[in-house]
Formats: structure tokens, C-alpha cells, sequence
């Protein structure tokens, strides 16, 4: 398995990746702005496509390779592209009533990857992993999911909660390419496709949201209760 | 030998077909048949498939299809409320003349919602299971939202908003199930369910928990078990009745059959009993949650959508329980559910349209206004709340009889106290419904309901009741042998 035999290298190499990845969600946890967001985001996704890469490269999975160019351009360039085309038509700069600041949802968000951290040690354990880069994965996806919800939670406007799964699923890539290279391509291909289905679905309800309810704020969205 | 290939490849070509005529003849009259013509094929597809289903289940498609008693079962209710739904749509969107120019778009949407209910208990491959249940999402955000009400909106956003962010957290649990598989078949193996049950023996404890807990609440959330329903009453209200009763009806069973099949595989990893009590546990608190909103409740669907989230939390106490009786009942007791709630979401929409108002306090003297209608739901609503002589109260009592032998039986006594509170809640509000204060002199309805609409509430009716006085013996034997093989 990829996780047993890597050299050094490689494995100095994902951790950076991975770590970074990990730091481009605490640059969406701190900003308001949803286009800086956007860009953190579409970052994010370009260093997983540059995971998976390598990867394909160390591991001898050339259908990798195929997957980081898709990841590259759906989640790296198109998804960002939808989701700033529908901030233009929307005409929202930025989150207007977060829960938190952006100083308390960071130490948040801390609180959350030293959580995933324990859990996944522990796992790790069980598993005679400790000190292998499964570990670091496992955090890796953990906290970028915990943080997905987090943003979700503490922020109301529809492109935020857009941008909150994006980032859960980006954590379930991320960590699925390094734990599981050898998932059938296919799953992953289909993943990538379902993902933007569900983002365009998401768009088009926003707008008939705007037009219709007249928001796009959840926290106006209180027609329907008990 | 009946081939099952041809079966299936007919069942999927059905509704795509008819979807593509839609799209390009755009007339509302023609979409409504084509739409019904399917859902009879479709019926008479799965009704054989149900009937000619090897004992022991099938693999075939390159080990891509799956076809077992259960899943054949599930696949059964969909067809079944996919039937009645498209005679019911006829009914109700003629009573929508404002909705004629995109009529061809809705029933393309219900063929569509359809045809991924059809392919999602096929699946073998957990993976591309989760993703035809997350397309069923899509499809029927739209149709909650076809309405273009303020609230239609509101709920589709809630429904597709919350059950991603649920189905994310199952796909987090597959991929963990994929990885325990790779400590024992190597980096590379098919995602199947037979292999994730073979290699559950040999996988630790706290991985098989995690990742059976993870797809547990993500697929638990698409079933709508509290905690984790809060997007389910919205959904179930606001869209168009027929789409309510698809929704409440079919596609719920088979989120609870992918729960159901991650269950078996930590029942062969040897920690079944955790599992099953954490299903059991969440569907008491399912329960719980359903009872107290009942109690409550103004709106007639959200009545019935609450409803929906009782009866989930009765099959998932069924599934949880275990043992071959609770078995037995919480698979009679799917597709009674199927058909009496389809029945009470069809009475619903009919006196909604004739009142004009979703709320129960100015629904008044029902019976007297629609005899037949009225009374068939008010027989319905007797029939949801698990009383004799229907179908429902079969199911319920064999589930309390299969959980009194169960590792649990404390449950039996929870669901027996909150199912007569829902039952003395539910005849409350139909009490006032119908023996309720006069209307108002000008409030009186007018509306003359058609054949359309009374038709699909008779075709589920007959069976409830046939179904609560005479158990077929043949069933019971097909829910033993569903039993004996893994789902």
C-alpha cells in the first residue's frame, strides 16, 4: 500500500501540500469577503490537484493524472468561475451577518483541527500508524470538513453555505487521494461531475431564491417553522 | 429463467425515453400520459422483477447491479407510489391552470425523480449508490420548488442545502469503509457490498464504527431521523402533493435500505448489536421528535410530513431491533407506509386545492363538503396512526412483537406509549377537521373534484385494508428469505 513504502521525499512533499491546503481553509475561515473566499477556495483546490499528481507520479497510478487535471479545471477553475458569476449577479460582496469575528471563528477552527488531530491519532493507533502521513490525511480531512461545517454554521448568506460544502468536499478529496489511491477511477470521475451538478443546481435556486423570497440570507428564511 | 438484464435495462429506458418525448413534443396533455404510460410499465417491470427475484440475490452488470429481496421490495414501493402519484399529478395539476405552460417540465422532472429512484437500490457499488441518491436530491429540489412560492423555494434550498452536507459526511464513512478494505485486499479492489462485508472481520473495531456511523448519519439525514430532519417537514409540505407522496412514500425506503446494507456489513465485522442500537436509538428519538410536533401542528401536509418522520422512526426501530420478526414487520410495514401515505398526501392536496389554505383550523365540515374524498382520508388517517383494520397496525404489532425478544426491549414500550400519543393527536385535529365549528357563509367550498383526483385514493385504500385483514402467506415467507441473505 502507498502509505507503507514512501521515501522521505515524497512524504515531506504531500505533508506540505496537504498542510497548506489545511492553511488556505483557515484563509477562508478568517475573510468575509466572499471573493477572497472564492480565490482560497479555488487555491485550495489547485494544490489538491497537485496532490493528486504527485501522488500519480510516486505511487504508479497514471489514471491519477487524469483526475488532477479534472480536479484542476472543475473544482480549480469552473466551480470558482460559477460561484463568482453568481456573486456578480447577486450583487453581494460580502457576509453581512457572521455569528462571529473573524479572530474567534480561527481559534474555532483551531479548537477543531486539534479534535480531528486526537481522533485521528487514536485511529492511527488502532491501526499500528502512528508517525505515518495516514495520520496527517486523516487530520487533513477531519478538520477541513469540521471547518466546512463551521463556516456554515456561523455565517447565513447562501453562497457562504455553498462555499462551506465546497470546502467538506474538497477535505474528502484531499484525504481520499492520499488513504485510498487505488479507489476506482471511476467513483472519482463521477464524484467530480455530481459535484458540479449539485453547484449549478445550487446556483439556479439562489437566484429563484432572490427573485422569490427576496433573500438570500438564511437567516430570513423563516416562512417555514414547527 | 427470466432475464433479468432486459428487466432491468427496460425499467431505466422507460422514463428516460418518455423524459426526452416530453422535452420535445412541450404539450402538457401528451407529457401527462406519457408520464402515466411510464408509470405503468414501470410498475408491471417491477412487479415481475419483485415476483421472479432469485432467492438469493443477483449480481450482474460487471458487478455494477445488484438485485436482492429486499432491494426488489424497495424497488416494488417505488414503482407502486410512482403509479399512483402520476394518476393523482393528472388530478391535481389541472387544478394548477397557471402551471399549463410548464406542465411537460414537471412531468419530465417526476419521470426523471423517478427514474433515479429506480436506479439507486440496483446499485452494488456503495459509492455510486450514494451517488444516485444524491441525483434523487437534485431532481426533487426542483420538484419541491416547481411552484415558485416564496416557501416552495425556502424549503427546496433548505432540502438540497442540508441533505448535501448530510450525504457528505456518508461519503466520508464509504471512503473510510474503502480504506479498512485495503489492509486486506491490497491498494486496489471493487467498492461492492459483498467485499466490504468480507473484509469487516479483519478490520478494527473503532474504523468499522467510525465509518458505519458516519454513513449512518449521512444517509439517516436523507431519511429525515431526528436530529437530522429538520429539512424533511419543510420538503414534504411544500411541494406539489403528488411529488410529497414520491417523496414520503419511495424515496425514504431506499435511503433506509442503504442504511440497512452498511448495518450488515458491521453485522459481519461482529459489532452488529452497537450498530443496530444506534439505528434503534435514532429512531426512538425520531419518534419522540414526530410526536411532539404532531401534537401541535396546523399545517395539513406538515401534519403528514411529520407523520413520515414517525413512520421512518418506526422502520428504523424495525431494522434495529433485528431478529427475523422485526424484520418481517418493518418490511410489510414499508410498503403499507408506501401506499397510506401516498393516500393521505393525495387527501390532502385535494382539500387544500377546495379550501384554498394549507392550515387544518379552516379546513371545516370536510365530510360534509366531499363525502367520498373526505371520508377516505379520514379512514386514511385511522390507517396512518397504526390502528385496526389496516395494514399499518399489523406491521406496528409485529415490530413490537420482534423487539420483545430483541437485545432491546425497552424500545417496545417508548414506541408503544408515543405511538398512542401520535394516534389520540392525529384523531384530534380530524375531529375538529370534520365535526369542527360551521364554515364561514362565504368560505364554503366550491371546488368539484374529478375522477383524477379520487381514483389514486381508492387504488391505495383497497390494499391497506386487504393488507391489514389478511397477511399473504406467501409474504411472510418472502420476508423470511429476504431475512436469510444479505440485503
Amino acid at each position: 500500500m502507498l502509505i507503507f513504502h514512501l521515501d522521505p521525499l515524497a512524504t515531506s512533499l504531500f505533508s506540505l501540500l496537504a498542510i497548506l491546503a489545511l492553511v488556505l481553509s483557515f484563509v477562508m475561515l478568517a475573510s468575509h469577503w466572499l471573493k477572497n473566499h472564492i480565490y482560497a477556495f479555488a487555491a485550495e483546490s489547485w494544490t489538491i490537484a497537485i496532490i493528486s499528481a504527485s501522488i500519480g507520479y510516486y505511487g504508479h497510478y497514471p489514471e491519477l493524472y487524469i483526475i488532477a487535471a479534472l480536479t484542476a479545471i472543475f473544482r480549480g477553475t469552473m466551480l470558482p468561475y460559477l460561484v463568482l458569476r453568481l456573486i456578480k449577479r447577486l450583487n453581494i460582496q460580502r457576509e453581512f451577518t457572521p455569528l462571529l469575528k473573524p479572530s474567534s471563528s480561527m481559534i474555532l477552527g483551531a479548537v477543531l483541527v486539534i479534535f480531528s488531530y486526537e481522533v485521528s491519532r487514536q485511529l492511527g493507533a488502532t491501526l499500528h500508524l502512528t508517525d505515518n502521513i495516514a495520520v496527517l490525511a486523516l487530520t487533513c480531512m477531519f478538520s477541513l470538513k469540521l471547518i466546512g461545517f463551521l463556516m456554515m454554521i456561523l455565517r447565513s448568506e447562501a453562497i457562504s453555505h455553498i462555499l462551506g460544502l465546497l470546502v467538506i468536499e474538497n477535505g474528502i478529496f484531499l484525504g481520499s487521494q492520499i488513504l485510498v489511491p487505488g479507489m476506482p477511477a471511476l467513483l472519482e470521475l463521477v464524484i467530480i461531475f455530481d459535484l458540479l451538478t449539485i453547484v449549478m443546481a445550487f446556483g439556479m435556486l439562489v437566484r429563484l431564491l432572490q427573485v422569490h423570497a427576496g433573500t438570500t440570507s438564511s437567516r430570513d428564511l423563516q416562512k417555514l417553522v414547527g | 429463467m427470466v432475464n433479468f438484464n432486459a428487466l432491468i435495462a427496460a425499467l431505466w429506458i422507460a422514463p428516460a425515453l418518455a423524459i426526452v418525448l416530453m422535452m420535445a413534443i412541450r404539450r402538457p396533455c401528451w407529457a401527462e400520459y406519457l408520464n402515466l404510460g411510464t408509470s405503468v410499465i414501470v410498475f408491471g417491470l417491477t412487479l415481475t422483477i419483485l415476483v421472479a427475484v432469485p432467492d438469493a440475490g443477483w449480481v450482474t452488470g460487471e458487478q455494477y447491479i445488484l438485485l436482492t429481496p429486499l432491494g426488489a421490495w424497495v424497488l416494488f414501493c417505488v414503482g407502486l407510489v410512482y403509479l399512483l402519484a402520476s394518476i393523482y399529478a393528472i388530478g391535481y395539476m389541472r387544478l394548477l391552470p397557471e402551471e399549463n405552460p410548464r406542465l411537460h417540465k414537471f412531468y419530465a422532472l417526476l419521470a426523471g425523480f423517478a427514474l433515479t429512484m429506480l436506479i439507486a437500490p440496483l446499485m452494488n457499488n456503495p459509492g455510486i449508490f450514494w451517488i444516485a441518491i444524491d441525483f434523487t436530491t437534485i431532481v426533487s429540489a426542483f420538484l419541491v420548488g416547481f411552484e415558485r412560492e416564496a416557501e416552495c423555494i425556502e424549503a427546496a434550498w433548505k432540502y438540497l442545502i442540508v441533505v448535501s452536507a448530510g450525504l457528505a459526511l456518508a461519503l466520508l464513512g464509504i471512503i473510510l469503509f474503502y480504506w479498512g478494505g485495503t489492509f486486506v485486499f491490497g491498494p486496489t479492489y471493487a467498492l461492492t457490498w459483498a467485499n466490504l462485508r468480507e473484509m469487516a472481520p479483519k478490520v478494527p473495531e473503532s474504523l468499522l464504527l467510525l465509518a458505519y456511523l458516519l454513513t449512518l448519519v449521512g444517509f439517516g439525514t436523507k431519511v429525515g431521523l431526528a436530529p437530522m430532519h429538520t429539512w424533511l417537514p419543510d420538503a414534504h409540505s411544500e411541494g406539489p402533493a403528488p411529488v410529497s407522496a414520491m417523496l414520503s412514500g419511495a424515496l425514504l425506503n431506499i435511503a433506509l435500505l442503504g442504511i440497512y446494507r452498511f448495518l450488515s456489513i458491521v453485522d459481519s465485522g461482529g459489532y452488529g448489536l452497537i450498530g443496530h442500537t444506534a439505528l434503534l436509538v435514532l429512531g426512538v428519538i425520531s419518534l419522540a421528535v414526530a410526536g411532539m410536533f404532531i401534537v401541535r401542528q396546523d399545517g395539513a401536509k406538515r401534519l403528514f410530513a411529520y407523520s413520515s418522520l414517525e413512520h421512518m422512526g418506526v422502520l428504523a426501530i424495525g431494522f434495529g431491533f433485528g431478529g427475523p420478526i422485526a424484520f418481517a414487520g418493518a418490511m410489510y410495514h414499508m410498503i403499507n407506509h408506501s401506499l397510506t401515505k401516498s393516500l393521505m398526501f393525495f387527501g390532502a392536496g385535494n382539500i387544500m386545492r377546495a379550501y384554498g389554505t394549507k392550515s387544518m383550523r379552516k379546513m371545516r365540515q370536510v365530510l360534509r363538503y366531499y363525502p367520498v374524498s373526505g371520508a377516505l382520508w379520514l379512514l386514511g388517517a385511522v390507517a396512518i396512526t397504526g390502528a385496526p383494520p389496516f395494514g399499518l397496525f399489523l406491521s406496528e404489532v409485529t415490530i413490537l412483537r420482534g423487539g420483545i425478544l430483541s437485545p432491546n426491549p425497552w424500545a417496545v414500550w417508548v414506541m408503544a406509549i408515543l405511538l398512542i400519543l401520535i394516534f389520540i393527536a392525529f384523531m384530534n385535529h380530524f375531529r375538529e377537521m370534520i365535526w369542527g365549528a360551521e364554515a364561514e357563509p362565504g368560505e364554503a367550498p366550491t371546488l368539484k373534484l374529478s375522477v383524477w383526483n379520487t381514483l389514486p385514493m381508492w387504488l391505495a385504500f383497497v390494499p391497506i385494508l386487504v393488507l391489514g385483514l389478511w397477511w399473504p402467506e406467501g409474504l411472510w415467507g418472502f420476508f423470511q428469505q429476504a431475512f436469510m441473505v444479505q440485503p
